[in-house]
C-alpha cells in the first residue's frame, strides 16, 4: 500500500515546479501553465487526503470539483486578458507589459 | 515493494518529469503537450486514490477544454515568433531558489507531522462515491452554496472573458 | 449451457485452470487473461473496421446510383485487402518543418480515442469490460482524447490549411460535446445511475420513447463529434483539401480513416444503448451472449446507416453556421429539455408506468415544437433583416 506521505511529497514537487514556472517564465501563458501546475498539486493532495481519511466523507472531492471550476474560470479570464494585452501591445513578455495601465 | 507502489512511482516519476518539461522547454507549443502529459498523469494519481470522477472530470475539463484552449491561445499569440530568445527571465536564479525553499519548507512540514505514515482505510465495497458526491453538492446540509457560488462565478468569467477579449473595431 | 450464457467467464476459468497448471500465480494469470481480452476485443474491431471500409463504399455507392467496389471477391469483399495493401506499400511522407514526434503521435491518438471508447460497452448481459459508474462521462473524455489528437495533427503537420482544418475541427468538437454531454444526462436521469451497463439494463421500455428530442439531438451532436457531413468542416475537402489530414499519406491516414469509420459505428452504437435499449429484445438477450452481442450489432449498424444516409444526403454547412446553430439552438434546446425532464421525473415520480412515458413523450414533443418555433421566428427575422423583407414575400 501507498503511503500518504508520498503523496503528499509528490504533490510538493508538483507544486514547487508549478511555483518555478510562475515565478520564471517570461511568457504570459507560460505563467499560466504554471498556475495550473500548482492548481493540479492541490486536486492531488485533497483527493489523497479524502482517501486516507474517511472515505465516507466526501469533502476533499467536492473541494476539488470547486477547484476545477476555479481553474476553468481562472483559465478563460487570463487567455482573455493575455490575448487583449496582445492586441494593443503586440507582445506577450510579462517584463515588457510595464506601462501601469491600459 | 507492492505493485501499487511499483504503479503509483512510475505515474508520479513520469508526471513530474513532464511537468518539468512544461516550465523549462523553450517552445511554448511543447509546453502545452508537455502540460496535457502532466495533467494526465495527474488523472491517472486520481484513479490510483479511487476517485474515479475526479479523474474523468480531469480529462474532460483540463485535456478537453484547458489544454485545447491553452493551444488556441499560444498559437494566437505568436505573430512575433520570438520563442526563439530566453525563455526565463533575469531573476530565474531566485525564482529557483524559492522554489527550493517552498519545496524544503513543505516536505519538512510533511515530515513533521505525526499522521504522515497512515495507510489507506479500506475502500467500503458498497460506498457510491459518485452518488455522495453528487448529494453532496445539492444538499443544503453540505455544499449547496459552494456550489452555486463556483456556478456564478463561470458565468461571471465566461461574460468577463467575452467582455476582455472582444475585438471592437 | 453455461458457454452461451456466459462465454467470458466460461473461457477465462479455462484459461485461468491451464495457467494455474503452468504455476502461474493467480494474480498474474488474471493479469494476463485481462490483457488477452483486451487484445481479442480489439482485434475483432480492426477486423470489423476492415469491413466498415466496404459498407461504407459499398453504401455510398448505392446513394450515387454507383455499383461500388465489385472486381477483387465476391462483390468486392476483398477489396479494403487490396486497399490496405496499397497503403502499406505507400511512401510514408513527412513534411519538411514538421514535428516529428507529436506528427507520428496524432494517428495513433486518434485510433486510441476510439477504441478505449469499447471499455465501456456492454455487449451482452454478461460482458462488459468495466462497470464504471461514470460511463456517460468516460464517453465525453475519450472525445476529448479525440479533439487532442486532431490539434496535434493539424499543428504538427506545418501546413496551414491543416491547421485551419484541426481549429474548425476543434471549435466544432468542443462546442458540440455540450449538447451531447447534456442529453446523454437524460437516460442518466430515468436511470438513476451513469454507468452505462446500468443504462441498458433499465431499459424495460427503450428510452426514445421517453426522450425521443433527446436521441435526436445526441445523433446530432454525435455527427458534429465525429466531424462528417454535414458538419465536415474540419476537413472540407473543396476549400481545404482535407484538412487536419492533408499532409498524412500511407497507414497514418489509413488509421485516420479507420479511425473515423470505426468512431462512426461505434456512436451508432452508443446511440441503441442509450436509447434503444442496447443489447435488450424482447427478452432474446437472455438466451445466449452471442444472440445478445448480434441485437447490438444489429442496432448499431442500423445507427451507423443513418449517419451514413445523412453524410451522402446533405451538404456541408459553413462554419459560423454550425456554430450559431449549437450554440443559439441545439446548446440551449438540450438544457431546456434537460430541465424538463428532470421536472416531469419529479412530478410523475409515483406516476403509473403508462403515464410516466405519456408524460415524458408529451413533454419531449412540446419543448421540441416551442424550439421550432422560436428558431422559425428567429430566421424570419434574420431573413428580413438580411433581404430587406422582399424575399420573405416572394417565399409566402
Amino acid at each position: 500500500m501507498v503511503p500518504l506521505s508520498w503523496y503528499l511529497i509528490f504533490s510538493a514537487i508538483l507544486f514547487s515546479i508549478g511555483l518555478f514556472g510562475v515565478l520564471s517564465r517570461r511568457n504570459l501563458v507560460a505563467i499560466l501553465l504554471g498556475i495550473e501546475l500548482m492548481l493540479n498539486s492541490v486536486n492531488v493532495n485533497l483527493a489523497a487526503f479524502w482517501r486516507y481519511g474517511t472515505v465516507t466523507n466526501i469533502t476533499g472531492q467536492v473541494f476539488a470539483i470547486i477547484v476545477f471550476a476555479v481553474a476553468a474560470a481562472e483559465v478563460s479570464v487570463g487567455l482573455a486578458l493575455v490575448i487583449s494585452v496582445y492586441r494593443k501591445r503586440n507582445t506577450v513578455i510579462a517584463d515588457e507589459i510595464d506601462m501601469l495601465k491600459f | 515493494m507492492t505493485i501499487d507502489q511499483i504503479i503509483f512511482l512510475v505515474v508520479a516519476v513520469a508526471t513530474l518529469i513532464a511537468a518539468f518539461r512544461v516550465v523549462t522547454t523553450g517552445n511554448l507549443i511543447h509546453a502545452a503537450f508537455w502540460l496535457i502529459a502532466a495533467l494526465f498523469g495527474v488523472a491517472a494519481i486520481f484513479a490510483i486514490l479511487h476517485a474515479s470522477f475526479l479523474a474523468v472530470v480531469q480529462v474532460v475539463v483540463y485535456i478537453g477544454a484547458i489544454s485545447i484552449l491553452f493551444i488556441f491561445a499560444v498559437m494566437l499569440t505568436r505573430k512575433d515568433m520570438r520563442d526563439q530568445g530566453p525563455q526565463l527571465n533575469r531573476n530565474w536564479g531566485f525564482g529557483a531558489f524559492l522554489a527550493a525553499l517552498a519545496l524544503v519548507g513543505l516536505v519538512f512540514l510533511v515530515h513533521g507531522w505525526s499522521g504522515v505514515t497512515k495507510t489507506a482505510p479500506a475502500f467500503p465495497s458498497e460506498f457510491d462515491a459518485v452518488s455522495a458526491l453528487g448529494n453532496a453538492l445539492v444538499s443544503p446540509d453540505a455544499y449547496v452554496l459552494p456550489f452555486e457560488v463556483a456556478s456564478v462565478l463561470l458565468v461571471a468569467a465566461l461574460v468577463g472573458a467575452v467582455y476582455v477579449a472582444y475585438n471592437r473595431k | 449451457m453455461d458457454f452461451l450464457k456466459d462465454p467470458l467467464k466460461v473461457a477465462a476459468d479455462w484459461l485461468l485452470g491451464i495457467f494455474a497448471g503452468w504455476g502461474m500465480p493467480e494474480l498474474w494469470a488474471n493479469v494476463l487473461i485481462g490483457f488477452l481480452g483486451i487484445f481479442i476485443l480489439v482485434a475483432l474491431l480492426m477486423v470489423l473496421d476492415i469491413f466498415l471500409v466496404w459498407i461504407e463504399r459499398k453504401v455510398v455507392s448505392r446513394f450515387q446510383s454507383r455499383i461500388g467496389p465489385n472486381r477483387v471477391g465476391p462483390f468486392g469483399l476483398i477489396q479494403p485487402f487490396a486497399d490496405i495493401i496499397k497503403l502499406l506499400i505507400k511512401e510514408d511522407t513527412t513534411p519538411e518543418g514538421a514535428d516529428r514526434v507529436l506528427y507520428n503521435l496524432a494517428p495513433i491518438l486518434s485510433m486510441m480515442s476510439v477504441l478505449i471508447l469499447w471499455a465501456v460497452v456492454p455487449l451482452a448481459p454478461s460482458i462488459l469490460g468495466v462497470d464504471l459508474n461514470i460511463g456517460v462521462l468516460y464517453i465525453i473524455a475519450a472525445g476529448a482524447i479525440g479533439t487532442l489528437s486532431i490539434i496535434m495533427a493539424g499543428w504538427s503537420s506545418n501546413n496551414k490549411y491543416s491547421l485551419i482544418g484541426a481549429f474548425r475541427e476543434a471549435a466544432v468538437m468542443l462546442s458540440f460535446e455540450i449538447p451531447m454531454l447534456t442529453v446523454m444526462l437524460i437516460p442518466t436521469i430515468f436511470t438513476g445511475s451513469m454507468g452505462i451497463g446500468a443504462i441498458t439494463q433499465a431499459q424495460d421500455t427503450w428510452f426514445v420513447f421517453l426522450a425521443p428530442l433527446a436521441a435526436v439531438i445526441f445523433l446530432i451532436a454525435a455527427i458534429a463529434e465525429l466531424g462528417r457531413s454535414p458538419f465536415d468542416m474540419g476537413e472540407a475537402e473543396s476549400e481545404l483539401i482535407s484538412g487536419y489530414n492533408i499532409e498524412y499519406s500511407g497507414m497514418k491516414f489509413g488509421m485516420f480513416y479507420a479511425g473515423e469509420l470505426l468512431h462512426a459505428f461505434t456512436f451508432g452504437g452508443f446511440w441503441a444503448i442509450l436509447f434503444f435499449g442496447g443489447y435488450r429484445f424482447f427478452g432474446l438477450e437472455q438466451v445466449s451472449a452471442f444472440l445478445a452481442i448480434a441485437i447490438l450489432f444489429f442496432k448499431a449498424f442500423i445507427g451507423y446507416w443513418i449517419i451514413m444516409w445523412i453524410k451522402y444526403t446533405l451538404l456541408r454547412i459553413r462554419i459560423d453556421h454550425m456554430l450559431a446553430f449549437n450554440w443559439k439552438f441545439l446548446t440551449p434546446v438540450a438544457f431546456v429539455l434537460l430541465m424538463a425532464t428532470a421536472f416531469m421525473n419529479a412530478l410523475l415520480a409515483d406516476a403509473s408506468n403508462w403515464l410516466y412515458i405519456g408524460g415524458m413523450f408529451l413533454s419531449n414533443v412540446l419543448v421540441a415544437w416551442i424550439s421550432l418555433e422560436v428558431a422559425r421566428s428567429a430566421s424570419r427575422r434574420e431573413r428580413e433583416r438580411v433581404e430587406g423583407g422582399k424575399a420573405v414575400e416572394a417565399h409566402q
